[in-house]
């Protein structure tokens, strides 16, 4: 009697716990259903396919856009790829503008924005859906994303509002009323509205739920599996001390951090290179092959294709409008500057940074291959890995594997990558905010609010149909944005040409 | 032609006494002065979205306020002793700047106080003070 009675007494808070967690796991269930099914539709019509294809039009919309500014240029980003690297150490850079906003803050200030879980978790995707041809598809739409960007944040510059108090508004919104009202052109208004109200998306989406997703991967992947919420919840406050609170000082501490461990992510994965340096040859070899035979993916080679190129879109923004947003408060009496400055993102972060991802995903051997054709083993659309991980869980065991201490590095790499990107995406869906409902404090808190709740339920979301309606939203920015692009160009190309012709007369000064 | 004293100033008391020391050594030379005072500034350092949109105006505040707030004084001061006197207010290394400005501006010596931090502190991370003795392309007097 009195054992039973005791050890009732000895499992009853056991069963309290054991029901709790399972009622916190269900918020997790219900905050992903929901989620899933309102955003549905807006991701299928975003990612449909041309008629009797599986080739998303979006993709084709975003690489032709890039090809026609990079031919339009005349391959502008390795043309000027050296006087941008010059631009960026101030050789340019009058002394009596000291104190400004200088180059290199304007770049950094926008790679943290771009370098985030994208570059570390979607390429993780990518591979593992499209395999290691996509990595070949990835740097190509990364290098001529150089062009778009370069487009987009000249643009940026140009046409962005100054008000007394010394602040600046700029961005696609501003440059498609005010360029198109220029030109003669109607609808410029119109194209802004849409594009703020996808960047409000976009900033709910790519730039805040992808990133709390993968961060609460990752993390718990090292502490042990535990509800999404709470993640969410402690990143959200942390996030709402900053943006609503103005505590400064945790977002300057991570803008400083996180370019340190940028440099050591890439520094650890040029280690595993190394160490792995037989396997090199191989690991390229698998990429070009996979580019162009797909090795047995979902898709073949378009699947390739179709993975690399949304990956590096998502992950460099290029074409998308938001780096317009961060270059446009730059103080230069020349705005083409800023379109070299910003051409060597999609270089730093896709080129670079997503491509050390991806070697070291596929030298560490993290997918299985069938050793008789040759072929990935692909399951259910993906292909099949050691341990079954995929997204940030996939890249933490390629650098776990050579590296046996680094998902620990990893992880708070991830949460400062997460929180950086946060805290920027947080200032470009408040710009368009305010675009649309004007300035003023409480509209303001409004949207911060919103933004911190989109913390949480992307923490809760499972990461299928968080990462569908991110990329849906952040494309569809780029629909609008680039169709601005197009008719605005020729405006850059006459800033281009003027510039270029007063740097090779020497009008412009170099003062270094 | 009479010579020019470069004199780097901010809000310490050891400023002060350098600018103090420099008036002196005016009055009896004949030389003017030029109040150098620079804001601590890199290119290099990294800044969250909303203080690069601020930043412009940021500036013009620190610029009128270190204005107000210290050099007007400071000009005052050194014009009611009977000196010539001319002042700037740069950005960036301070060092370096007042380096740089002395030998534009082909100054015949450069005064500096030494704010006195010593011990660890300025050992491992050096002091301005010490910078310039290194640089200075002109006779510099540091002053305690």
């Amino acid at each position: 009697m009195h054992n039973s009675k005791f050890i009732a007494r000895v499992m009853a808070p056991g069963t309290a716990l054991v029901s709790s967690a399972a009622s916190a796991q269900s918020i997790d269930e219900t905050v992903n259903q929901v989620f899933s099914n309102s955003t549905g539709w807006f991701v299928s019509f975003i990612f449909s396919p041309f008629p009797g294809t599986s080739f998303p039009w979006i993709v084709a919309w975003l690489v032709i856009a890039a090809t026609v500014f990079t031919l339009y240029f005349g391959f502008i980003q390795f043309r000027a790829f050296k006087h941008s690297i010059s631009l960026v150490k101030g050789d340019y850079s009058d002394p009596d503008d000291a104190g400004e906003v200088s180059h290199f803050q304007a770049l950094a200030t926008a790679l943290s924005g771009t370098v985030g879980l994208g570059n570390i978790a979607g390429v993780a995707v990518a591979v593992g859906i499209g395999g290691p041809g996509a990595t070949f598809w990835m740097i190509l739409a990364g290098l001529l994303g150089m062009a778009s960007k370069f487009t987009e944040c000249t643009l940026g510059v140009k046409y962005r509002n100054e008000y007394e108090d010394g602040t600046v508004s700029g961005g696609p919104m501003y440059y498609l009323t005010k360029g198109f009202a220029e030109r003669g052109l109607p609808g410029g208004k119109i194209l802004a509205v849409m594009f703020s109200v996808f960047c409000i998306l976009g900033a709910f989406g790519g730039g805040n739920m992808f990133q709390a997703n993968q961060a609460h991967q990752q993390i718990s992947g090292i502490l042990g599996g535990y509800p999404g919420w709470i993640t969410g919840v402690i990143f959200a406050g942390v996030v709402f001390a900053v943006i609503v609170g103005g505590l400064k000082s945790i977002a300057r501490v991570t803008e400083k951090v996180v370019p340190f461990m940028g440099v050591l992510y890439v520094g650890a994965a040029l280690i595993i290179l190394i160490m792995n340096y037989d396997k090199i040859g191989w690991a390229f070899g698998q990429i070009f092959a996979g580019a162009f035979t797909g090795l047995g993916v979902a898709g073949g080679m378009v699947g390739a294709l179709i993975q690399g190129f949304k990956r590096a879109a998502f992950s460099n923004e290029a074409g998308v409008g938001s780096a317009a947003i961060a270059h446009s408060a730059v103080r230069t009496k020349e705005p083409i500057t800023e379109g070299f400055v910003s051409l060597l993102e999609p270089f730093i972060d896709t080129v670079v940074i997503c491509t050390m991802t991806a070697l070291v995903i596929i030298i560490t051997g993290q997918m299985m291959i069938d050793p008789a054709t040759g072929n990935y083993l692909v399951e259910g659309g993906k292909i099949m890995t050691e341990g079954g991980t995929s997204g940030v869980g996939l890249t933490s065991a390629a650098f776990g594997s050579a590296i046996g201490w680094f998902p620990y590095v990893l992880a708070v790499a991830v949460v400062l990558f997460a929180f950086s990107t946060m805290i920027s995406w947080s200032y470009y869906g408040l710009k368009a905010w305010t675009f649309l409902f004007g300035e003023g404090k409480s509209k303001e808190i409004t949207f911060k609010v919103i933004f911190c709740i989109f913390v949480v339920i992307g923490a809760a979301a499972n990461l299928g149909p968080v990462i569908d309606f991110s990329d849906a939203a952040i494309f569809a920015m780029a629909v609008v944005n680039i169709l601005g692009l197009y008719f605005l160009m020729p405006i850059v190309k006459k800033e281009l040409q003027s510039y270029l012709s007063r740097l090779e007369s020497g009008e412009i000064k170099k003062f270094k | 032609m009479s010579s020019k004293y470069v004199v780097a100033c901010d809000e310490s008391p050891a400023s002060d006494r350098a600018l103090q020391f420099a008036i002196d050594q005016a009055i009896t030379s004949g030389a003017s002065i030029l109040i150098v005072h620079v804001l601590e500034w890199s290119p290099y350092s990294f800044l969250t979205p909303e203080e690069i949109e601020e930043r412009h105006k940021r500036r013009k505040e620190e610029l009128s306020r270190a204005q107000s707030a210290l050099i007007d004084g400071l000009v005052a001061k050194v014009s009611s002793a009977g000196v010539e006197v001319d002042s700037t207010i740069r950005y960036g290394h301070t060092a370096k700047i007042v380096a740089e400005i002395a030998s534009q501006k082909k100054a015949s010596q450069l005064f500096i106080g030494r704010t006195g931090d010593g011990g660890i502190s300025a050992r491992v991370f050096g002091s301005v003070a010490s910078t310039i003795a290194q640089i200075s392309p002109v006779p510099c007097t540091i002053v305690p």
